[in-house]
């Protein structure tokens, strides 16, 4: 296929796309007035790794047999998605506009019936990683619309991980040996509401798996378990490279990516006002300045 | 005596695995009781045993569709039509994925059991669900045939698949949507569908002694049914009963209630079925009895209706 990608970016091109990422996902969220923006914000490095440098995907043949699988378990944060998607060429930036609104291939959570690109509807939570389970096993069992090589990726939210549907895969992949299955977990330690702090803890919520030592949970169940700063691409390439020279056969793959809710704009990150809304006029000019400080293009990426 | 519809579905599963390499079958640790371990057997390698994990059995197939693998599900029917409701909501229905749900266990013929493992609910949730079909055979030929043609059909089905042999009907093969004639008769219509077509057909050979000449109308295909042929099988008969193994809540009974409502002029419908209630331990024997399907007890509500109405 076409679609595995002759230009390597360099980690500091990847970190300017990432600011240009989260720039579309606020104004997007702006000019809808809605919109999952701290969770796309914490797993805009994730995404904008995972389409720019390690999945081997065409977007002129999104249905082609050998494209590596990305499902986005953490459906409502499909803004994230769809802006990725746009910057990789699946369709124009300019259909980001209909976000959300009536008519719109970009429903506010994933629909895979409408836009090509989207490997599975999601936005029931906890249900992605079991899609992700049949994919793997479809492609070691010959499916016809599948290769042996193709890999799966599944992005999993860390409140959605209370769901027991995701701990039923958690169980089955490591038992068929799935082992070109990556699941990659959004660890930004909030949810919508969540739980208050208890004294001496930081922040506006508790992390909902405070005190629980997942990668021991993970690799207990016979995943293979790496832990990342989940902002910081250079960690995250080096994650994510590492899965290309898994064997079939071997354990799956689990990245704990530690992030930041809202991450790239101070006054949203880890605070639950920003899991869903949208910024207003000087919320987005606040927010796009602080992103300008951060890229080192200051071409068309981010503009003025 | 017939075979079991669950022995028909397996047997018919081992025939289609010869010619449809992308066939699989997942199993919630029941294929024993479904019959699926005849499948195993054949193919272990396509044979995944996914453990007592309905949801994710469900999520998984869906996953596996998208590779062009086509998933049967084996477990009973309550542990999809109500533990996996979302996913099969979300991941099968939803994205139109090519999985067919073996629901085994389901119609009241499976004592001993009770209230956990009864589900008169599934017809009524199912046919609710855009883009579903739903089938529920009226002997083992039936579900064999509907086997087959659901594998070759692209898109989610739900097969209700009962687990004691009962009566055979007449041959037929299949055909999706089709209103099938098992009785002619003047006085009424009687509607049925899946195993308890059986029995509703010996009601109308009862209720023959207290001189009640009854049409018995079974439908294979709870959606999509054929509605038209539907009304014109219902035709001029002053009125119809439904008889279903099944809540009279939204299954069967709705089903007609809402055609002939539709249809060319009014008709009463009266609905036969389980109402209100939970079902509970007992033999078969003692279960049709309690709830009124046995075929005396059809009878008998038949001709008390008959009474009412004429």
């Amino acid at each position: 296929m076409t679609g595995v990608l002759s230009i390597r970016y360099s980690d500091e091109q990847l970190r300017n796309l990432a600011a240009r990422a989260r720039e579309l996902i606020l104004r997007t969220a702006h000019h809808v007035g809605a919109g999952h923006v701290g969770g796309s914000m914490s797993a805009a490095d994730l995404l904008v790794s995972l389409y720019f440098d390690e999945l081997r995907i065409d977007p002129a043949a999104p249905h082609d047999a050998s494209r590596d699988r990305f499902v986005l378990s953490k459906g409502h944060c499909a803004l994230g998605l769809y802006v990725v998607l746009a910057m990789r060429g699946f369709f124009d930036e300019a259909e980001l506009t209909t976000f959300d609104q009536g008519g719109s291939r970009l429903q506010m959570h994933p629909d895979m019936t409408k836009l090509p690109g989207i490997e599975m509807s999601t936005g029931s939570l906890g249900q992605g990683l079991s899609a992700g389970v049949g994919m793997a096993l479809g492609a070691r069992l010959g499916g016809p619309a599948s290769t042996s090589h193709a890999r799966t990726f599944v992005l999993l939210g860390d409140g959605e991980l209370q769901e027991g549907m995701t701990w039923e895969a958690l169980h089955i992949a490591p038992r068929y040996r799935l082992g070109r299955l990556t699941a990659i977990l959004d660890h930004n330690g909030l949810q919508q509401y969540g739980w208050p702090p208890r004294a001496g803890e930081r922040g506006d919520r508790r992390d909902p798996w405070a005190g629980a030592d997942l990668a021991a949970t993970f690799g207990g169940l016979g995943w293979r378990v790496v832990d990342i700063d989940g902002n910081d691409i250079t960690e995250i390439r080096s994650a994510l490279a590492r899965t290309r020279t898994a064997d079939p056969t071997d354990p799956p793959t689990m990245i704990i990516a530690h992030t930041r809710k809202g991450a790239g704009v101070s006054f949203m990150e880890m605070s639950i006002r920003w899991h869903t809304g949208a910024p207003d006029d000087a919320q987005l000019a606040r927010a796009l300045a602080e992103l300008r400080e951060t890229t080192t293009d200051h071409g068309e990426g981010v503009p003025a | 005596m017939s075979i079991a519809m669950r022995e028909a579905w397996g047997t018919a599963l081992v025939e289609l695995g010869r010619d449809v390499p992308e066939l699989v079958v997942l199993d919630g640790d029941l294929g024993t009781s479904t019959k699926a371990d005849k499948f195993a057997a054949a193919y272990p390698d396509r044979f995944l045993q996914m453990g007592i994990a309905e949801q994710n059995l469900v999520g998984a197939a869906a996953g596996l569709a998208t590779t062009g693998m086509i998933a049967w599900l084996s477990s009973f029917g309550v542990f999809f039509s109500h533990r996996a409701l979302d996913p099969i909501r979300m991941l099968v229905a939803q994205t139109n994925a090519n999985v067919k749900i073996a629901a085994g266990y389901t119609g009241i013929c499976f004592g001993m059991a009770g209230k956990s493992h009864h589900d008169h609910a599934d017809l009524a949730i199912m046919r609710a669900m855009p883009g579903m079909v739903v089938l529920a055979p009226g002997d083992a030929a039936e579900c064999a045939a509907m086997t087959r043609w659901a594998t070759a059909y692209e898109g989610p089905v739900y097969l209700r698949v009962a687990r004691d042999p009962g009566p055979d009907l007449p041959p037929a093969g299949f055909e999706l949507g089709a209103v099938r004639e098992l009785r002619s008769g003047t006085t009424a219509v009687l509607v049925s569908t899946g195993s308890q077509t059986a029995r509703t057909l010996q009601a109308a050979e009862l209720a023959a002694a207290d001189g009640l000449d009854l049409r018995v109308l079974h439908l294979p295909t709870i959606k999509p049914l054929d509605e038209q042929s539907l009304i014109e099988a219902i035709g001029d008969a002053p009125y119809v009963v439904t008889v279903e193994d099944h809540s009279t809540f939204g299954g069967l009974g709705g089903l007609v209630a809402e055609i002939v409502s539709g249809g060319p002029r009014p008709v009463p419908v009266r609905r036969i079925g389980l109402a209100d209630t939970w079902v509970e331990s007992g033999s078969n024997d003692y279960l049709l009895d309690r709830y009124g399907l046995s075929a005396e007890a059809v009878a008998a509500q038949v001709t008390a209706i008959a009474e009412e109405l004429s």
